[in-house]
């Protein structure tokens, strides 16, 4: 009855979702008087783990392993839970585990719940609450199978601190054959990605062209953030396609999202709804996105940004 | 070249989303339905593959008689035939299950699906059914190319993209980028025509249990108005963000 966690890795370093997956996993292994298990993938630093409860870290280290790959990558999660006799597996929401938990669900006959935002709200039946209808609305979902896969939406449970005496064991796993080979990775370097951004600060065509992204990129360089973009300015060409987000583009689900020239159209905000915190600049009072916002300034955005810029440096520096 | 294209009918993007009998069931009333915004980009890249390259096109939904119109709108834009799996789509799980028998007994060579369904998001269909069949699987796929048995498919990943190779057999979960908005098809009049003449074959369901269950609907918390800041004072907004929010 042990649950397994999988706290996921880029180049050794454990992404932010590892440490949510950890903490709730925690609590789950407590909902069920039952222990945590965490496997980690070429991982550099297990003991990192330990701060959000993971007492035992079973770390798979292996060369094959460097470039993701999901039938890999389901193999090795499935080899670890049943050498571990887990039931219960909990994975986040990134690009890459949506990939792989499909097929972990198959190969362990397991339901699987996605987009998973608290705690189970009772273990018996098993029952969680998951995003549905783009955000507007939820569901209240059974899982029946003796084995469970709970996908937790990103940023929607939190980091908490749990500190425990951990072990970590290493474990070999076979790595199976996969039919799928991964030739080229193109990545854009140096720049917080918007999947693992607290912060996004988002243009629209409000910005009149590409020519003026610049302040945007300054403010986002100001907060640590990740740039984005509406749908008709990545179709215009004026900002790359992996920008774009919305429902048909990539979703977000930060801490702070910025709409600057983005009117809100309702595609758009089923994509950036899951974010907690939401300001508009928009210089149209009526704009669709002042109802879904939490802030708002009604101006220019080529007066206001500028101003927004300095005083957030005065402010950091502060 | 065989291809199937796995259509869900969901709700249109701008529904009004509502629940009923105590919130229990999705309120359809006064709905509009449409193919699933992900699969409708990996249909356009199916009628590629038919034009360009004399593939075939069969079109597969699991649902009841009431998403027939959604699949007779995928004849109009091109599709070859439809099947219809009689029966309520419960879960991930139980509809790849009868989507795999689909497969095995159609003899696809590549399994054209969309990410994710606008309705419930579940985003598992696709691998599942890859599973269930043992096809090789690329997930959030933004661009591809088959040359006889070959695959070239590329994908999305944080931060850019991963070009992949791999053979046919094979199921795609296909997003924007897979073909761009503007290849998009709306249906000409020709094409409904037409449609209402292609085969639409109704299958009923093999015995498969659903693993998950929605026991409840809830809409989330209605939203506070929004605060309005004056554009001469981004250092109210700045406290706000900092001391009210705490997200700065």
């Amino acid at each position: 009855m042990s649950v397994l966690v999988f706290a996921d890795s880029a180049e050794g370093k454990f992404k932010k979702s590892a440490f949510e997956v950890v903490s709730y996993g925690k609590k789950v292994a407590e909902q069920l008087g039952s222990n945590l298990i965490t496997l980690t993938i070429n991982a550099n630093n297990n003991e990192e783990l330990y701060t959000y409860g993971a007492e035992k870290v079973v770390a798979v280290s292996n060369d094959a392993l460097t470039t993701f790959n999901a039938k890999k990558y389901a193999s090795v999660i499935h080899q670890v839970a049943a050498a571990e006799g887990a039931s219960i597996v909990i994975l986040d929401s990134s690009i890459d585990t949506l990939y792989v938990a499909p097929l972990l669900s198959v190969a362990l006959d397991a339901g699987y719940a996605s987009n998973v935002v608290a705690l189970p709200s009772a273990t018996n039946p098993f029952t969680v609450k998951r995003k549905a209808f783009s955000n507007k609305g939820f569901s209240h979902t059974v899982i029946s199978s003796d084995h469970k896969i709970i996908g937790v939406a990103k940023n929607s449970y939190g980091v908490f601190e749990n500190p425990v005496a951990g072990t970590t064991v290493s474990f070999e796993a076979t790595i199976a054959d996969s039919g799928v080979t991964s030739e080229k990775v193109e990545k854009v370097t140096g720049k917080v990605t918007i999947a693992d951004a607290d912060t996004v600060v988002s243009a629209g065509r409000g910005l009149k062209g590409p020519e003026n992204w610049g302040m945007i990129e300054e403010l986002a360089d100001v907060l640590g953030a990740a740039t984005a973009c509406s749908k008709p300015v990545s179709d215009l060409g004026w900002r790359p396609h992996g920008e774009h987000v919305g429902q048909t583009g990539k979703p977000v689900a930060s801490n702070l999202y910025i709409a600057i020239g983005i009117s809100g159209a309702i595609q758009h905000l089923a994509g950036i709804n899951a974010s907690k915190v939401k300001v508009v600049i928009n210089t149209d009072p009526e704009a669709p996105f002042f109802k879904a916002a939490d802030y708002g300034i009604v101006g220019d955005a080529f007066d206001v940004v500028p101003k927004l810029i300095e005083k957030l440096k005065a402010f950091k520096q502060a | 070249m065989k291809i199937l294209v796995c259509i869900s009918h969901v709700p249109d993007t701008t529904s009004k989303i509502n629940f009923t009998e105590n919130n229990t069931k999705f309120d359809t009333n006064g709905v509009q339905f449409v193919i699933n915004p992900y699969d409708e980009f990996s249909l356009t890249r199916a009628m590629w593959f038919k034009e360009k390259q004399g593939a075939t096109v069969t079109v597969v939904n699991v649902g009841n008689a009431t998403t027939e119109p959604t699949l007779r709108k995928a004849l109009a834009i091109g599709a070859d035939d439809a099947i219809r799996v009689n029966m309520e789509a419960l879960d991930g799980l139980s509809v790849a299950k009868q989507l795999a028998v689909i497969v095995k007994n159609g003899g696809y060579d590549l399994v054209l699906a969309g990410r994710e369904s606008i309705d419930y998001n579940g985003g598992m269909v696709p691998g599942m059914l890859a599973a269930l069949v043992d096809f090789n699987f690329v997930n959030g796929c933004v661009g591809m190319e088959v040359d006889g048995n070959s695959v070239k498919a590329i994908r999305e990943i944080d931060g850019g993209n991963e070009t992949l190779t791999t053979t046919l057999p094979l199921v795609i979960g296909g997003q924007k980028g897979i073909v761009e908005e503007k290849d998009l098809r709306i249906p000409n009049m020709r094409g409904i025509m037409m449609a209402r003449k292609k085969p639409l074959n109704v299958v009923e369901p093999v015995d498969a249990m659903s693993a998950t269950t929605i026991e409840s609907f809830e809409k989330p918390a209605p939203k506070g108005a929004v605060k309005l800041i004056d554009a001469d004072n981004v250092d109210e907004l700045i406290n706000l963000l900092h001391n009210e929010a705490k997200v700065i």
